[in-house]
């Protein structure tokens, strides 16, 4: 390689290198970071060392034996860190209710006392073998795949065995797939409204063209949540929809447009229809506008002409506004959550909950993770489907 | 030339060492609405103009990991945070809280017992119950059988979103008795009679998440009947004059406290602050404007008789409440929320 082909690189490689720390400080860092909050399970291990060498020859079905007890209550004193204790301790009690008020109790009878401690006369719950189960599995890895089952409604039995939560235990199957349906949804409303937007907006200049694009654009503008406002003051029962609907007499008791999934879908239409216009937009203003007439002097009917010759040109458009609005739909939170229903919940509130409800971040990095992979084999599909179609004549 | 050196190097460190700790304001966080305004009146502005320094105010609506990740991040943004009695036991014992200097307040015995922790001081009593338009509802409901009860009064409840006095109120509604609720709930029988009461009013249920969507929901007529934060109701009665009511009896009440960050940077001035919101003078003016209860022993006794009758605190209002059994939650929170999630996508 020569000197000045060197430096060009060189140079080059500076110009993108702000744009390339960007992307691994704020997008790759924190997504392996999450990927390895799903899976790694360090905290029982590195603070309850004794514990588990002694629980490694334990068969996980007999009483807890003394050595395990003394081992336990030797590594309790060991701990320090009152906020690794409370690691310890969240991460217990997510494997078995009952944690949270037992190990601080544990903790302070330990430190109190000097010798050793009979742990069932201090609470009789240490003489529960499902607790010292608990124990014993977050003890003896410091990765896990608990996490990663749960998310999908999975769990390991105390043989170790995959098996399926009970049906009333979990329903994150059940959001996941809501969220995709949703996501499709407002993705299919988005197109049916904003290409013959699009189409309208493309074929009128001057000032027509500006009133338009500034519909679409003025409320992009806004903040989400006040949009979203907006519409919980539209929909509700004795909102403006529904009251000139009755005054009207078109119903006589209002029609319910809030807290179901009607609702969400209006107002997320609303808010990602933008993200489907513009796309579609920029692809049709560049479309010779003597197509079409070309098309009716053969003698193609408009529907005909639409089919064969305005939509193939404007799909690379719908195809990347679709894509835009899909990804942005699946991540939605605040609509759902103003003017949804207890059914129309995404995948994101789930995650919310566990992030910032229960400092669960091994769930929420595992809902997720299992999103991201949803959402990629998706996109595998579309991207093969679509690279089909380029090929087909 | 050497001392001059390192004298420049510690004058360097203690201008940025005080710029870091004055970079930001005092920012004290409570749970918004009309609470929060009454809040901003007797403590926020004039603790400020006390302490000649600005203070910021924001609202949250719970959630333990929120304080928990801001801890773990290294300098909190928020000083002053005013909790739940669940978040404060949790965090009391993961240390995410500084310790309370009880000789700045005045003496623990100042206080009602059930105010006084490690990690924080009681701000309010309050109760959570049921509420209803006195303007709209001709018959008032009395109990949670008639919250439950679709014929007698019909139309959608509103219910805070959460395990949490959900599963207590229902099984009350199914005729358990008050003080027996938590042996009921204890039981894994009790959760699924519980979930089975809840099932009955699944479909005529709004959920709400924030303290001020209850009333907004009453007063838009979307929902005839709701839990809400008794202290916001009569708040809003006296600001726009509703006939809004609140039933006592079968009620549950809480303290919430106020803590202070651990390794805030404006730790010693959000403990002022705290002795400050805590003093009896002050206290003992919120029930004007919001009737919770006062932690402040002293306090309770300087508030005014006519609105001595609608705090939690009062003995009237106390017979048939019960007080939230926070070991309870602390224990079942996780478990239960995950099956009451499962329970709502179904």
């Amino acid at each position: 390689m020569n000197a000045p082909r060197l430096s060009k690189q060189v140079i080059s490689l500076a110009l993108v290198a702000p744009l390339l720390l960007f992307l691994i400080v704020f997008f790759a860092l924190p997504l392996v970071t999450m990927m390895k909050s799903a899976v790694s399970d360090p905290v029982a291990a590195r603070t309850l060392p004794a514990t588990a060498r002694s629980v490694s020859s334990w068969n996980r079905t007999s009483p807890p034996t003394v050595e395990m007890q003394a081992a336990f209550v030797a590594d309790l004193r060991q701990i320090s860190d009152d906020q690794l204790f409370g690691d310890l301790v969240r991460r217990l009690n997510s494997a078995k209710s009952g944690f949270r008020t037992l190990m601080p109790k544990t903790r302070k009878a330990a430190l109190d006392t000097a010798g050793s401690i009979d742990l069932v006369a201090l609470d009789k719950r240490w003489g529960d073998i499902s607790y010292w189960q608990a124990v014993s599995v977050a003890a003896s890895s410091t990765i896990t795949d608990r996490n990663l089952l749960a998310a999908v409604d999975l769990q390991r039995d105390a043989s170790g065995a995959i098996a399926s939560l009970p049906a009333d235990a979990s329903a994150n199957k059940a959001i996941m797939l809501r969220t995709f349906v949703m996501a499709l949804t407002v993705t299919g409303a988005c197109v049916l409204i904003g290409f013959p937007f699009a189409m309208i907006a493309a074929s009128v200049d001057g000032w027509k063209r500006q009133l338009l694009l500034g519909a679409v654009l003025l409320p992009l503008w806004t903040s989400l949540l006040v949009r979203t406002a907006a519409w919980f003051i539209l929909l509700q029962d004795r909102g403006l929809i529904n009251s000139v609907l009755m005054q009207s007499g078109v119903t006589s008791s209002p029609i319910p447009l809030i807290f179901n999934r009607a609702g969400v879908i209006i107002a997320m239409t609303h808010v990602l229809l933008p993200f489907m216009v513009l796309p579609i937009f920029s692809v049709l203003i560049g479309i010779p506008k003597n197509l079409m007439p070309a098309a009716a002097s053969l003698g193609a009917h408009p529907v005909r002409a639409f089919l064969n010759v305005l939509l193939p040109l404007g799909l690379r458009g719908v195809v990347s506004g679709s894509l835009l609005v899909f990804m942005s739909a699946l991540g939605y939170y605040i609509t759902p959550a103003l003017i949804g229903g207890a059914k129309d919940q995404m995948i994101s509130s789930v995650i919310a909950y566990y992030a910032t409800g229960a400092a669960n971040w091994g769930m929420a990095g595992a809902l997720g993770l299992v999103l991201l992979a949803a959402t990629m084999i998706l996109y595998a599909i579309y991207l093969r489907l679509s690279s089909e179609r380029e090929t087909s004549p | 030339m050497k001392i001059l050196n390192a004298t420049l190097i510690v004058c360097a460190l203690a201008t940025t060492g005080t710029a870091t700790a004055e970079a930001r304001d005092l920012t004290v966080v409570s749970w918004g609405g009309n609470y929060q305004d009454a809040q901003r009146k007797i403590y926020f502005e004039p603790f400020a103009k006390q302490a000649g320094k600005p203070l910021l105010d924001e609202s949250w609506d719970g959630g333990y990991g929120v304080l928990q990740a801001k801890v773990k991040a290294g300098v909190p943004n928020w000083d002053a945070v005013q909790v739940e009695a669940e978040e404060l036991a949790l965090g009391c014992a993961d240390g995410i809280y500084e310790k309370v200097d009880w000789d700045k307040l005045g003496g623990k015995s100042k206080f009602l017992p059930a105010a006084v922790s490690d990690c924080g001081v009681g701000a309010i009593v309050w109760s959570t119950g049921i509420s209803y338009d006195g303007d709209k509802l001709k018959q008032a409901p009395a109990s949670w059988a008639d919250f439950w009860d679709t014929k007698k009064i019909p139309g959608k409840r509103g219910l805070r979103k959460g395990a949490k006095y959900a599963l207590e109120f229902a099984l009350m509604a199914d005729g358990v008795a008050a003080d027996e609720v938590y042996s009921v709930l204890a039981t894994p029988e009790g959760v699924d009679r519980a979930f089975k009461k809840l099932d009955e009013l699944k479909p005529n249920i709004v959920w709400w998440e924030a303290g001020a969507q209850p009333l907004q929901l009453l007063s838009s007529g979307e929902v005839v009947m709701t839990t809400a934060y008794n202290g916001r109701i009569s708040g809003l009665n006296r600001s726009e004059g509703k006939h809004f009511g609140f039933v006592f009896p079968g009620s549950i009440y809480a303290i919430d406290s106020w803590v202070v960050l651990k390794d805030s940077p404006n730790k010693d001035t959000a403990m002022d602050f705290i002795a400050y919101a805590s003093k009896a003078d002050n206290q003992s003016k919120l029930p004007e404007y919001i009737a919770y209860g006062l932690p402040n022993i002293e306090a309770g006794k300087l508030v005014p008789a006519k609105f001595q009758t609608e705090l939690p605190t009062s003995p009237d209002n106390l017979k048939g409440a019960i007080s939230l059994d926070v070991d309870f939650w602390t224990d079942n929170s996780e478990a239960l929320t995950q099956r009451f999630n499962a329970w709502l996508a179904q």
